[in-house]
C-alpha cells in the first residue's frame, strides 16, 4: 500500500463565508465539555475531503456517502482521517476500521487527512472541537469508522442486486468484489461505484455491523501502516518540507527569558545582510522574526539584529527557588479535591506505622524530532496554513485572529507531524498562529509571498510549554495487619488549563484535572482517602505532554505504594493486588499477568533489583516490571516487561509500537532529560546534548503483552508511560536500599 | 557557485561555500528526505553518505565537499537499500517517520562496512541516530534482517 504525496496547489480558493467560527466555539465550549456534537448527516460532503497535502487524489471518487469514505471506479478506497498522523499510527487504525467493514482489501485502500471542519471532523469525546490528543484518536472513532464503511458496503450490495435483480442478502461481499453465488454473477467494487452513488444513503446509526468474531482485518498482526513507505523513501511530507514558488523563510528570536517583551530593536544592520527581506514583530510582543530568501541569510541577520527587552513581567527565578516555593506550599492545605473517611485521624491511630514522603518532577520538554513548523500564504482571498495540527479548531481561530482575516478564510493543509507528544496542540495556535502574524506583517510591507516558519530546535528546547513542574507530598499509615488505612495526598502543579480557551469548560470546579488525573481517581482501596491541589503561577508556560498529569501523578502514587508495602512489610505485588480488589478487574489482570511474565518472584543477583507499577489512564490498565542492574551508582535498565489492557486490540503492531514508544520515551524522562532554569530564570538546556535523551544503547529490552478483550477500544498513545518511572525507582530501591523521589532519578555517588 | 554530486548527478547552486550540506539540500535542491533535527551533530536526522560514508549534513560544507559522491534518502539504490527498505517496512519501524530517513542512511553505511553486525556493532554504529518515538528496538531488529537476507536472499 502506499501513498502519493502531492506538493500543494497555491491557487486554491478559501471556502465561501460562514459564521464566524469564534462565536460558534464560544457558543459550543459555553455548553460544557461534555457536549457531543451531532454525527455527520448521511450523504454529506466534506468542504474540502482529501485535498490536504499527504492525500491521495480523490477528486476522482465515485461513492462519496459520507465524509470519510471515497470509493473511485478503479475500486481505490480513500478514508478521510479526522486524526492527526504524528507517528501514532492512526492512519492505520482509521483505515482498519472502515475496511474492516466495508470488505475491501488492505492494499486498495489510503489514507487522507481532512481538512480543519469541526462540523465534520470532531473528535467525539470532546464535543465540537476537531482534534488528537489524550489518546483518544481510535477510542472515539471506533464506531463512527466501522458505520461509515458500512454505509458505503450496503450501498454497494443495493446497487449491485438492483443490477443483477435479486435480493440483497443473497449478495456476499469479499475482498473489494461483490459476487451472487447462485446467479453466478461477481462484480468489483469500482464498477459498482456510480450505481451506488445514485442511491439514497442509509442511516449509518442503524446500518448493521459485522459480528466481532468475523473480523478480518482487525486484530491481524500483519497489516502495515499505509503511511510507512513515504517515510522510508523520504517523500512523506512534514510542514517543513513544504516548498512553494517564491516561498520566503522565517526564523525567530525570542526573549532570553520567559515573559519579557520586545522594548526596540534595531533592524538597520539585519537587513543590510543579503536577501533578508524584513524584521516582524511575534504575537504579544514576545519577540521578532527574521524574514529572509533563504535560511542562511536569517541566522546572518539574527546574529546582527539588537534587541532590547522589556524586562517588567520577566521571569527571573530559577527552577530550585520555584521548587522550593512549592516545598513551603505543600505545607498548607490547597483546594480539596477528594475526600473519603478521615485520613488525618487515621494517619495518627496509635497502632499505625505513619509514613511520608515527597517526589518531584522537572520541567518537560517534547522535543519531537521535527520541531514545530508552518507554512502561511496570505492573499486578498484568506489564508492558506500548512502545518500539522492537533487542534485544528482552535488553530484555525488563532490563525485568524493573527491574520486579521475571517476564520471562515483560513485553509488548513495537514500535513505529517513529525512527533508531537502534545507540542502541536497549543491552545494559542502556536508555530501557526505565528507564521501567519508573520504574514500579515509582510503584506503590510506590500510583501505578499508565502512564508514559512522553522523553530530551531534550541527555539524549542527553550521555548517554554514545557510538562509542568510538579511536587506531590504523600502521607500514608499501614495498621498493625499491614493493611493502608490512609492516603493523604498533596499536588503542587501549574495549571496548564488557566488562561486558555479551555478553562471555562474544563476547570467549573477551579481544579485542572491534567494536574490530578491519576490520584484523583486512584483506585486503590484504602478506606481513609485524602487529595488537595495548588495551581501555584509560575510565568513559565506549560502544555499537555504525553500522558498528561499521568506523566507526574503515577510517579508518585506507585512510589508511595512501593514504600507502604515495604513500610506493611508486605511483597509490593501482593499488597496492590489486595487494594485492587474493587478496581477495574483489567488492573488486576495485567499485573498478574506482568508478574508471571516477568519471573516476579525469581532471585536476582547483588546489585540488581525489580520494580513493579500499575496504571490505569485514557481507560487502559498497563502493569510494568523493570529491571535495573546498578553498578557504581549508574542506574542501567536492563529490561522492562509490560502488560497492557486496552480493549479490542484493533491493530496489534500498532499497540506494540505505542507501548514500546511509550516506554522509550518515559526512560529519557526518568533517566536523562529534564528542563531547568538557572537563578535569572534564563533555560539551561539549548539541545540534544544537555537535554538528553535516551539512544539506542541504553534502550531495555522490552517485553510488550496484550490481554485479549472484545471491549471497546481504548487509549493506547500514552498510557505505557506513567508506569515507567515508578518501576524503575522501585526497582532501583529494591537493587540498592536507596528510595529515589525526584525525576529524573540519579543515585549519588 | 559551487557544484555537489548528488544521488549520481552533478549539480551546480548559487550558494557560499560555507553553506551546510543540510541547507543545500534542503533548502537549493529541495531533496527534503533529509531532516533537520538538531543542527549540532547531536540527533543524526540529517545523515547521508558521502563517498559510502555516514556523515551528518548538518555538520559537511559545500565548499569542503569537491567532488565526492553524496547520496540521499531518495537517492539510496542497490541490495543494501532495498534490503533495507524492505525490511524497515516489514517490521514496521516507521512512527512518525522524521528521524528514518537518517537512520536508514546510517544503517547503509554499517551493512556496507561490516554485512553481519551483531547486537554490540548495531548499537554503536546507530547511537548517533535519536529516535524520539522510541522505535529503536524495531531499527534494531530490520538491520537485522536486512543483513540476513543479504547474505542469503532465500531467507531474506
Ligand atoms: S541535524 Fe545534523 S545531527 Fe542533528
Ligand atoms: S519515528 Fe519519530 S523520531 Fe523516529
Amino acid at each position: 500500500m502506499t501513498m502519493t504525496n502531492h506538493r500543494p496547489r497555491p491557487d486554491r480558493t478559501p471556502a465561501p463565508d460562514a459564521p464566524s467560527r469564534r462565536t460558534l466555539l464560544r457558543v459550543m465550549m459555553g455548553t460544557g465539555a461534555g457536549l457531543t456534537l451531532g454525527l455527520v448527516l448521511p450523504g454529506s460532503e466534506p468542504a474540502a475531503a482529501a485535498d490536504g497535502d499527504n492525500t491521495t487524489d480523490a477528486g476522482s471518487a465515485d461513492l462519496a456517502p459520507n465524509a470519510f469514505v471515497r470509493l473511485a471506479r478503479d475500486g481505490r478506497v480513500t478514508v478521510i482521517c479526522k486524526h492527526l498522523e504524528m507517528g501514532q499510527g492512526v492512519y492505520t487504525g482509521l483505515c482498519a476500521l472502515v475496511a474492516e467493514e466495508l470488505d475491501a482489501p488492505w492494499d486498495s485502500v489510503h489514507p487522507a487527512p481532512a481538512p480543519a471542519d469541526a462540523a465534520l471532523y470532531n473528535n467525539l469525546y470532546w464535543g465540537p472541537l476537531q482534534g488528537t490528543g489524550a489518546s483518544t484518536s481510535l477510542a472515539n472513532a471506533f464506531e463512527q469508522m466501522r458505520r461509515a464503511g458500512a454505509v458505503a458496503r450496503a450501498m454497494l450490495v443495493r446497487a449491485a442486486a438492483e443490477a443483477w435483480d435479486v435480493p440483497p442478502d443473497e449478495i456476499e461481499t469479499t475482498d473489494g468484489r461483490l459476487r451472487h453465488a447462485a446467479g453466478d454473477r461477481s462484480a468489483g467494487y469500482g464498477e459498482m461505484a456510480a450505481a451506488a452513488a445514485a442511491l439514497p444513503v442509509p442511516d449509518p446509526d442503524t446500518v448493521p455491523l459485522k459480528d466481532p468474531a468475523t473480523f478480518r482485518l482487525i486484530g491481524r498482526v500483519d497489516l502495515h501502516r499505509p503511511d510507512a513507505a513515504a517515510k522510508i523513501d523520504g517523500s512523506a511530507l512534514y510542514a517543513s518540507d513544504i516548498r512553494l514558488p517564491g516561498m520566503l523563510v522565517a526564523r525567530i528570536r525570542r526573549p532570553p527569558r520567559f515573559g519579557a517583551t520586545v522594548k526596540s530593536v534595531n533592524t538597520e544592520a539585519a537587513l543590510a545582510v543579503p536577501g533578508v527581506k524584513a524584521v516582524t514583530p511575534l504575537p504579544a510582543g514576545a519577540g521578532l522574526a527574521v524574514v529572509a530568501e533563504m535560511p542562511w541569510q536569517t541566522a546572518r541577520a539574527l546574529a546582527v539584529l539588537a534587541v532590547e527587552w522589556d524586562d517588567s513581567a520577566t521571569v527571573t527565578t530559577g527552577t530550585d527557588a520555584i521548587l522550593e516555593r512549592y516545598r513551603e506550599q505543600a505545607k498548607t492545605p490547597g483546594t480539596v479535591v477528594r475526600n473519603q473517611g478521615d485520613a488525618a485521624a487515621a494517619l495518627t491511630k496509635p497502632d499505625s506505622v505513619a509514613i511520608e514522603a515527597t517526589y518531584d518532577v522537572p520541567y518537560q520538554a517534547h522535543a519531537p524530532m521535527e520541531t514545530p513548523s508552518a507554512v502561511a500564504h496570505l492573499t486578498d482571498s484568506g489564508i492558506e496554513i500548512w502545518t500539522a495540527s492537533q487542534t485544528p479548531t482552535t488553530d484555525v481561530l488563532a490563525v485568524a485572529e493573527a491574520a486579521r482575516v475571517d476564520p471562515a478564510r483560513v485553509t488548513l493543509h495537514p500535513t505529517f507531524a513529525g512527533g508531537s507528544f502534545g507540542l502541536r496542540a497549543r491552545p494559542d495556535g502556536g508555530c501557526a498562529r505565528d507564521v501567519a502574524a508573520i504574514a500579515r506583517a509582510l503584506a503590510e510591507q506590500g510583501i505578499g509571498a508565502p512564508v514559512q516558519l522553522v523553530w530551531t530546535r534550541e527555539d524549542e528546547i527553550r521555548g517554554g510549554w514545557y510538562r509542568p513542574m510538579a511536587l506531590h507530598t504523600v502521607s500514608g499509615a499501614v495498621d498493625a495487619n499491614g493493611r493502608p488505612t490512609a492516603w493523604r495526598h498533596r499536588v503542587v502543579c501549574q495549571s496548564i488549563l488557566k488562561g486558555t480557551v479551555f478553562e471555562g469548560p474544563l476547570m467549573g470546579d477551579g481544579i485542572d484535572p491534567t494536574c490530578v488525573e491519576g490520584v484523583a481517581d486512584l483506585p486503590y482501596a484504602v478506606p481513609n482517602m485524602y487529595l488537595d491541589l495548588h495551581m501555584p503561577e509560575t510565568g513559565v508556560p506549560v502544555l499537555w505532554w504525553r500522558a498528561g498529569g499521568h506523566s507526574h501523578t503515577a510517579f508518585a502514587t506507585e512510589s508511595f505504594v512501593d514504600e507502604l508495602a515495604h513500610a506493611a512489610g508486605t511483597d509490593p505485588l501482593a499488597l496492590r493486588l489486595d487494594l485492587l480488589r474493587d478496581a477495574h478487574p483489567d488492573m488486576l489482570n495485567v499485573l498478574l499477568l506482568v508478574a508471571d511474565k516477568a519471573g516476579w518472584a525469581a532471585p536476582l543477583a547483588p546489585g540488581r533489583g525489580r520494580g513493579l507499577a500499575v496504571h490505569r489512564s485514557r481507560g487502559t490498565s498497563v502493569a510494568q516490571v523493570a529491571e535495573v542492574t546498578v553498578k557504581d551508582s549508574t542506574i542501567v535498565v536492563d529490561r522492562v516487561v509490560c502488560a497492557v489492557h486496552c480493549g479490542l486490540p484493533v491493530n496489534p503492531s500498532v499497540i506494540r509500537a505505542q507501548v514500546e514508544g511509550a516506554i522509550v520515551f518515559g526512560l529519557s524522562a526518568a533517566l536523562r532529560g529534564r528542563i531547568t532554569m538557572d537563578d535569572t530564570g534564563a533555560v539551561e538546556q539549548s539541545n540534544f546534548h544537555n537535554f538528553e535523551v535516551l539512544r539506542m544503547a541504553a534502550v531495555p529490552d522490552i517485553e510488550v503483552h496484550i490481554l485479549p478483550s472484545t471491549a471497546a477500544p481504548t487509549g493506547i498513545g500514552e498510557p505505557a508511560l506513567p508506569p515507567v518511572a515508578p518501576a524503575v525507582a522501585n526497582a532501583v530501591f529494591a537493587a540498592t536500599g536507596t528510595r529515589l523521589r525526584s525525576l529524573p532519578l540519579r543515585l549519588k555517588g | 557557485m559551487a557544484r555537489l554530486t548528488v544521488n549520481g548527478s552533478s549539480k551546480s547552486i548559487d550558494v557560499a561555500p560555507d553553506t551546510s550540506l543540510l541547507s543545500a539540500l534542503r533548502d537549493v535542491l529541495n531533496l527534503t528526505g533529509t531532516k533537520y533535527g538538531c543542527g549540532i551533530a547531536q540527533c543524526g536526522a540529517c545523515t547521508v553518505l558521502v563517498n559510502g560514508d555516514a556523515v551528518q549534513a548538518c555538520q559537511a560544507y559545500v565548499g569542503d565537499l569537491g567532488d565526492a559522491e553524496i547520496t540521499t534518502i531518495e537517492g539510496l539504490s542497490g541490495p543494501i537499500g532495498d534490503a533495507l527498505k524492505a525490511a524497515w517496512l516489514t517490521h514496521d519501524a516507521t512512527e512518525c517517520g522524521h528521524c528514518q530517513p537518517g537512520q536508514i542512511m546510517r544503517a547503509a553505511a554499517l551493512l556496507a562496512e561490516t554485512p553481519d553486525p551483531d547486537d554490540a556493532a548495531i548499537r554503536t554504529a546507530m547511537n548517533g541516530n535519536l529516535c524520539r518515538c522510541g522505535t529503536y528496538g524495531r531499527i534494531h531488529a530490520a538491520i537485522r534482517t536486512a543483513a540476513t537476507s543479504l547474505s542469503d536472499p532465500a531467507k531474506g
